[in-house]
């Protein structure tokens, strides 16, 4: 174990999935033709006003509840004020003073080699704000075109405290947001396309001390991967500059993906004075508590909740219930596929397995999965009845993503019904006995290994048909019966 | 040409079928030709005005709304759909609106014939009218004055006869003091009464548009169409409008009247002060009670509010950066070349000068000094009046330190600039509405007073004011040489 100790905060900008815009009634979708989906408001035209749009303050209470935090009795929407090409106005609204939800908490599991471990983690506070539009540097030889679809896109902000100790417990802290926000129905948390971003900050200590060591802050870190990635070399980078008796420099650092490494973007002496201050085209918000109570009784189960009622309902492990229960999706195709497979155990190694590799390989989410749930869980049932044995169950999910989805109809279609008629197995038994004497020798001899030669011939023989424990069973019989 | 008079008697013409709304707004155009001289037009549409004129005439009995055939100059600070708005600044120049705003969805509505956009101080940055990058306004009583501002061109336009009503904007005064110096009743509504949507912003939580004529009778006429709240705007306000010219003729008897003595010190020129004697005497002949009242922190108004109002507009006018509309410098070979060049060449100086001073009061390390301090100097103003209100139904005060000064007599002196607008300033402040009318002319030139009222007042303001010019004959008198 290293002699220091790493500390993180997160901020993690999440795009609502409202259907306009924060502040106008443009809509607020992803993908549109440049320049599309800005009306004068988003274009910042002189004259217009911004109107807070009521579904985004219902979306940041949501988050609010989700995370116990306190919810401000008053929030103020903010400009921060600074020049840039996508950005219409010359200010972002934001929110400084009195975000609108303040201090709560987080559970997160950390898989470590010990097992899994819960750990608590501070939310410093989420805010509501508006996105900017995009400057594209590539397009035009010479120029930088804007498209501001994006810009008034809603965002909540939502800060962590500095409780995190590790890339690993980074990851699971941003894992289970990503789980939250997707589960309450904010954010569709598409990372390809922005709708979650990333800005981590870094600093490590001395083990054992308490105070802070000089941070540095990654910017715009848009998958797990790079989140743990850029963590991970930056750690290494300060601990390198400590080591060798330098000082780490308070700065901005971007990412870069391709060469895995951080790079400076500013220092802190040349960091921008916002000139905050509180916008009054926005008149101060009140959050009443029947506001609250609203949201409150529309909550859906949280990922915490959802996990331990898997576990209970299910018998399932810490391990499978944080899988099968990562995110609302996996667990209702895992309730239905263990309701139809009568196995909930087998269901959950199937999805962890055979089907996550699957979404893995062909990048799909688990809504969209080749394979439904109730047809994966007949698959499973056939396993448990006898029908087929594990392996050829494989081979008939292979085929069911491939061709269709009805294994009882690929079974039947392809003759792969497990052999269990005993008669038929006697004969295949007898003759492959018969026809290998020396093993039989082997057998007798004490070499009871060789009985795996047997089940392989008669394996070959039925085209892997053959019922497993059946077989074992007639060979052992037949082969110490000495006749 | 002679003028149409007031708006309800040319309403009433109009009504009566004595005069087609072509030929208003025929004599409309020509008495704004002939009164080229004063600059009080950025731009006017005569094809546009002549068609929709002919519209309106056309139009059946029963569609006719209250403001039928009425020309209106307005501010060129209101975007109007496919017509050039300028806000009296080069970096708006040639810039068309493609919106209609609040203000002039309603006017239309009503049956308003707009007839051109007026001069104005830059982003209604100013108290003379000299700060336009059109050139500046001159006061139809005298051309060698300025005729106030920020709203400039709409009181000369008015004071000149050439149209008999104009929409003005007043962030600081910028109603009430043109129509002091030009001999016009004019009325600041309450912060929230109209909406700000389409106009565009110098100092957002103090801009409030409102309307400029001779007579309480004619405000109480536009601001009824104006007024109400638009969801477009968040600090608009949901509330009724009431019948403002319904109410014009209720008793004032047992009104009270303020009198704060803070606001009526030595720096007020004598005739200012005589002016608001004998309005006292005038409101006490007709049955109302007069009381002193204590606004101690009312003159810090200014300082705070120069604070404030640069602020705001730093930001607000953060937007002109020459990427998406308005003035771009030619061949930017940077970013930062493009936004300097744009800005530097794009504003004038007086806009220059707030902007810097707003960056600096909203930077890390003055904020609290300046900003914070000059918003708790606002609350306190704003808790004096609310405390007076307690007492009294309005409050009479001054509405300018003097008469129109000289032309370039204070554009190089700009803190006395804007002790222009010391006695305007706490209105804004308080977020109240404030009525400025004829009170007197000194030396030929028009005085003003104002009447100050609570929150929503405007009903009692219009009411005050036009049993005083039932009382007087003040608002009657009419600059020579001007279409009489």
């Amino acid at each position: 174990m290293s002699g220091w100790e790493t500390v993180i905060g997160l901020e993690v900008h999440v795009q609502l999935a409202t259907a306009s815009k924060i502040f106008s009634g443009a809509p607020n979708r992803f993908g549109a033709e440049p320049n599309r989906q800005a009306s004068a408001v988003d274009l910042g035209l002189p004259g217009v006003l911004p109107v807070l749009n009521e579904a985004v303050v219902e979306m940041a209470l949501r988050f609010g509840l989700a995370v116990e935090a306190q919810i401000a009795p008053v929030t103020q929407f903010a400009r921060k004020n600074y020049f840039y090409p996508d950005l219409p106005k010359g200010y972002q609204i934001s929110q400084l003073d009195h975000p609108i939800i303040g201090p709560g908490r987080l559970e997160i599991v950390v898989p470590t080699a010990a097992g899994d471990e819960t750990r608590t983690i501070g939310i410093t506070r989420a805010h509501l704000e508006e996105d900017a539009g995009k400057s594209i540097h590539d397009q035009l030889p010479g120029l930088t075109a804007v498209d501001l679809n994006r810009a008034g896109t809603p965002l909540l902000e939502i800060v962590s405290e500095p409780d995190l100790r590790s890339a690993t417990e980074a990851v699971a802290y941003l894992r289970e947001l990503h789980a939250i926000v997707r589960d309450l129905g904010i954010s569709d948390g598409n990372m390809n396309e922005g709708s979650m971003r990333c800005d981590a900050n870094v600093s490590i200590r001395p083990r054992g001390t308490r105070e802070f060591g000089t941070r540095t802050e990654i910017k715009n870190l848009n998958s797990f991967r790079f989140l743990e990635k850029a963590i991970e070399f930056e750690v290494e980078r300060q601990i390198e500059i400590l080591e060798s008796g330098g000082r780490i420099i308070q700065e901005t650092r971007l990412y870069d993906a391709e060469r895995n490494e951080t790079r400076s973007m500013r220092s802190k002496e040349e960091a921008e004075d916002y000139r905050y201050f509180p916008d009054p085209d926005l008149l101060p918000l009140a959050i009443t508590p029947k506001m609250i109570s609203a949201v409150a009784r529309s909550m859906p189960e949280l990922p915490r909740a959802r996990r331990e009622r898997l576990r209970e309902q299910f018998g399932l492990s810490e391990y499978d219930a944080r899988h099968v229960g990562a995110d609302r999706a996996t667990a209702s195709y895992f309730e239905a596929c263990a309701a139809a497979a009568g196995d909930a155990k087998l269901a959950a190694n199937w999805i962890m397995g055979e089907l996550a590799s699957l979404l893995n390989r062909e990048e799909l989410e688990i809504e969209h999965a080749p394979v439904t749930a109730e047809s994966l869980g007949t698959l499973i049932a056939r396993i448990r009845d006898a029908t087929i044995s594990s392996k050829i169950a494989k081979t008939v999910f292979d085929i069911m993503v491939t061709e269709g989805d009805d294994p009882d109809a690929i079974i039947e279609a392809r003759g792969l019904r497990q052999m269990s008629d005993s008669g038929e197995l006697q004969r295949l038994v007898d003759e492959v006995v018969t026809a290998n004497p020396a093993q039989v020798e082997q057998f007798r001899a004490g070499k009871t290994k060789v009985l795996g030669f047997f089940v392989g011939q008669v394996m070959k023989a039925t085209g892997g048909k053959a019922n497993p424990q059946q077989l074992n069973e007639l060979l052992r019989a037949r082969l110490e019966d000495g006749d | 040409m002679t003028s149409d008079g007031t708006l309800v008697e040319l309403s009433a013409r109009i009504t009566q079928g004595d005069i087609g709304c072509r030929e208003v707004a025929e004599r409309c155009l020509a008495r704004i030709e002939q009164g080229s001289h004063l600059n009080a037009f950025i731009s006017i549409d005569a094809e546009r005005v002549l068609a929709r004129a002919a519209a309106l005439d056309a139009m059946p009995e029963a569609d006719r709304g209250p403001l039928h055939g009425l020309p209106i100059a307005v501010k060129d600070i209101f975007c109007q759909a496919g017509v050039e708005t300028t806000a009296g600044s080069r970096m708006l120049q040639g810039w068309r609106a493609p919106y209609d705003a609040h203000v002039i969805q309603r006017l239309e509505a009503a049956g308003a014939l707009l007839v051109g956009k007026t001069n104005m101080d830059e982003f209604a940055m100013g108290s003379s009218g000299e700060n336009s990058h059109y050139g500046p306004t001159r006061n139809p009583w005298n051309t060698e004055r300025v005729p106030g501002g920020s709203s400039s061109g709409s009181a000369a336009a008015v004071a000149s006869g050439m149209v008999p009503a104009a929409l003005g904007t007043d962030t600081g005064g910028s109603i009430r003091q043109p129509a002091a110096f030009c001999g016009l009743t004019g009325l600041k509504p309450t912060y929230g009464r109209v909406s700000r949507w389409g106009m565009i912003a110098f100092a957002s939580s103090l801009d409030q548009a409102g309307p400029m004529a001779w007579t309480a009778a004619d405000l109480a006429l536009l601001l009824a169409a104006m007024a109400g709240c638009d969801e477009r705007d968040s600090t608009s306000v949901d509330r009724p409008v009431d019948a403002y010219s319904a109410a014009l003729e209720a008793p004032i008897e047992g009104r009270r009247i303020g009198i704060p003595d803070a606001l009526l010190g030595e720096d007020v020129a004598a005739p200012v002060r005589a002016a608001v004697d004998a309005a006292k005497r005038t409101f006490e002949q007709l049955g109302a009670t007069t009381h002193a009242v204590s606004l101690p922190t009312a003159l810090a108004g200014v300082p705070a509010y120069y604070v404030l109002a640069p602020a705001e507009a730093s930001t607000n006018l953060a937007r002109y950066d020459g990427v998406r509309f308005g003035h771009r410098c030619s061949s930017p070979q940077s970013l930062e070349d493009l936004y300097l060049r744009s800005r530097a060449e794009g504003f004038g100086s007086e806009v220059k000068r707030r902007i810097l001073t707003g960056t600096y009061v909203l930077s890390v390390g003055y904020y609290e000094a300046y900003y914070l301090h000059a918003q708790r100097v606002r609350r306190l103003i704003r808790d004096e009046f609310l405390a007076a209100f307690e007492d009294v139904d309005a409050i009479l005060a001054p509405t300018t330190p003097g008469v129109a000064f000289a032309l370039g007599e204070k554009t190089d002196d700009p803190v006395a600039m804007y002790q222009q607008d010391v006695f305007t300033i706490p209105a804004n402040l308080a977020g109240i509405p404030a009525l400025s009318m004829p009170a007197g002319l000194s030396a030929g030139m028009p005085l003003g007073v104002q009447l100050l009222g609570p929150h929503f007042a405007e009903t009692t303001l219009l009411n005050l004011a036009h049993a005083f010019q039932t009382a007087t004959d003040h608002h009657l008198a009419r600059p020579a040489g001007a279409a009489a």
